[in-house]
């Protein structure tokens, strides 16, 4: 168990990076406190994985440093670290039995016979794999080989962190739900800390307590889902996270109010513009937009039904906005008028929050 | 109701494919059985002589000789080739430009033809003139691979093992780039050693890589024919006289057709039987 730190963590690929896009992490600074649930989430492609490698010690970072508690790790290597990774795809000791594979960790550290056999069972019985201990490993399915892999990192009773790179890309949709839950009861069951990997939102907002949203080898924001999804740090944790995304509308800050083509929009404060200037941008969900007998008049475009609640499309002088409509709200025909909730109104001044 | 019609002319389709089939392999092998239990003499004359020829051959001390050397053969290519084509695999670049420079080194052997690599190796190996003959004899052995069945033997097996290894190596490397990274870092993760990842991870992903080799290199060198008798001629003596060296003496040299077509029949069930082994055995827990 271990709070893991990482100081100015930067990593490239290459062998002499210059500009900015050489580098798959542009200095990251931080703490993963001990025992928490985290969802590392964002697009394919934004450092993610490198980041796990960076923690698991299978890669060294080109600069900064990784700490387990105190102690300096960024030189030690992934075995001695005491931590454990679950795989994209399944990784199992195909002549192994399942017993033998979950055993394999410990008996490599040299743990007593007896330790490890009472060690498996108890895992196993987490995991539900007791009826399948004596079979090879490789007859089994793929979440039951997933279960494996995860179970080899359990069994480990000094494990200070489980990593779990994109663990359900090839398990069957109804199984995913299932193997969901599972972790989540682990998570409370063992207590370790958890690092998930995923670019599925629903996946990172079910299972984690904090997120952390990344893009193109930065940290955008680590908040709880409900902080991802009412304040946004970055524009595009609001575009990335939700569905659909937040509404963004281009904007001028008018004696300190966002005005969107002439209409006033409320903000809880008023809003100062930044120094530098920049691009100026409202930010709203789509659920937090209705329409009323008066507000910013726009036209209906379409009307999307997808079960439990409705999206509507409409557009302000060709600008296209979203809402999200209970199932029996009513719509307006062709024209109707927003209303805006102030509480939710977010201002972006070049992508970044300033409200 | 639904009538239906036969058509058979839909028999005309595979009849290119009957006649190949027929012209190259069941006329052929049927002259050969038909042989096999006939007397021959001059003029096309023919008795039927029954399984008198296949009791000949499987009592005759010399065909027990040819097999054993047979045997002691591909034993022995086997068991220097397979672990030796492993060990070079294992030892090869995984990635980077050196990556295609050693995969035509490699292949290069496998491209000589292997008349060639008789000649090849007989000149290399000549005491007096060839670079290796010199060599063995500069460092003080006395070594003559045409008068020395120890030698003659040394030097075949030398000539097969440079010519084949190879194979196995290409084998052995498809089979190990096949495995994707995230075992490697999953045993690091593990504290597996080297020698856990070898047996548990790359072993059993070579395992059908490697049956192939087995067999091919079983198949091939059970058959093995052009070099030595380049290389020895089967000699000196009969010390490297195999299987289809011995053979070509009967059927050709003493025109024993009868005898000869016996043998035949009899080393290719041999091969048969003996691949059937291999393959069971090395596929065994392949179904559970």
């Amino acid at each position: 168990m271990a709070k893991i730190t990482l100081e100015r963590v930067r990593h490239s690929y290459l062998e002499n990076p210059e500009s900015a896009d050489d580098w798959a992490l542009k200095q990251l600074d931080l703490v993963w406190s001990d025992g928490g649930a985290y969802a590392l989430l964002g697009p394919s492609g934004c450092g993610k994985t490198t980041l796990l490698n960076v923690i698991s010690g299978l890669l060294r970072p080109t600069e900064g440093r990784v700490l387990f508690d105190d102690r300096d790790v960024t030189g030690v290597a992934s075995d001695r670290r005491d931590i454990a990774q679950v795989f994209q795809f399944p990784v199992v000791y195909d002549t192994m039995s399942v017993y033998d594979n979950l055993a394999f960790p410990l008996r490599n550290r040299r743990v007593p016979e007896k330790q490890v056999k009472q060690r498996v069972q108890e895992i196993a019985r987490m995991l539900e794999l007791q009826e399948v201990l004596g079979n090879r490993a490789s007859g089994l399915t793929a979440d039951g080989k997933q279960k494996i892999s995860l179970g080899r990192g359990l069994v480990r009773s000094d494990v200070n962190v489980i990593m779990f790179d994109e663990p359900l890309t090839v398990i069957d949709p109804h199984l995913k739900w299932q193997l969901r839950s599972k972790l989540k009861e682990l998570h409370q069951e063992v207590g370790a800390t958890m690092i998930y990997v995923t670019h599925d939102q629903t996946e990172a907002l079910t299972f984690a307590d904090h997120v952390v949203v990344m893009h193109s080898g930065e940290v955008v924001q680590i908040g709880t889902p409900v902080e991802l999804f009412e304040k946004p740090k970055h524009t595009f944790v609001g575009h990335f996270i939700g569905s659909p995304g937040m509404n963004l509308l281009p904007c001028k800050l008018i004696d300190g109010f966002p005005t969107f083509f002439g209409y006033r929009l409320e903000t809880p404060e008023v809003v100062r513009p930044p120094a530098g200037g920049g691009r100026m941008e409202i930010g709203i969900r789509p659920e937090f937009i209705r329409f009323a007998d008066d507000g910013l008049p726009v036209e209906i475009v379409k009307v999307d039904d997808v079960g439990r609640h409705r999206i509507v499309a409409v557009e302000h002088n060709s600008h296209a906005i979203k809402l999200v409509m209970p199932e029996e709200a009513p719509i307006p025909g062709e024209r109707g008028y927003l209303a805006f909730e102030r509480d939710k109104t977010n201002v972006y001044a070049d992508g970044w929050i300033i409200t | 109701m639904i009538g239906k019609t036969t058509n058979q002319r839909a028999w005309f389709l595979v009849l290119p494919v009957v006649v190949l089939v027929a012209f190259n392999a069941l006329i052929p092998l049927m002259t050969v059985v038909n042989y096999s239990v006939q007397e021959t003499f001059g003029n096309n004359v023919f008795f039927f002589e029954g399984v008198k020829w296949f009791e000949q051959i499987l009592h005759s001390e010399r065909f027990h000789a040819s097999l054993l050397r047979q045997l002691s053969f591909t034993g022995i290519i086997l068991l220097i080739e397979i672990p030796l084509g492993v060990a070079i695999a294992l030892a090869m670049p995984k990635r980077g430009p050196w990556v295609s420079v050693c995969l035509v080194l490699m292949a290069l052997p496998l491209l000589i033809p292997w008349n060639v690599v008789g000649a090849m190796w007989n000149i290399f190996a000549l005491p007096d003139i060839g670079l290796l003959g010199r060599m063995i004899n500069g460092m003080g052995f006395d070594y003559n691979f045409t008068q020395q069945p120890l030698a003659a033997w040394f030097t075949t097996i030398l000539m097969d093992v440079w010519h084949w290894t190879s194979l196995v190596v290409l084998l052995a490397y498809a089979g190990l780039s096949s495995i994707p990274d995230a075992y490697y870092q999953a045993a690091r993760i593990d504290g597996a050693s080297s020698w856990s990842v070898f047996r548990y991870i790359q072993l059993p992903k070579m395992k059908r890589v490697l049956t192939i080799a087995v067999l091919l290199r079983f198949m091939d060198s059970f058959m093995i024919y052009t070099e030595p008798f380049v290389l020895t001629g089967g000699g000196p003596g009969n010390a490297t006289t195999f299987l289809s060296i011995d053979l070509v003496k009967i059927a050709l040299g003493q025109f024993d057709l009868g005898p000869a077509a016996a043998m035949s029949l009899i080393y290719f069930l041999i091969i048969l039987v003996l691949s059937w082994i291999f393959y069971t055995l090395m596929m065994r827990n392949e179904e559970q």
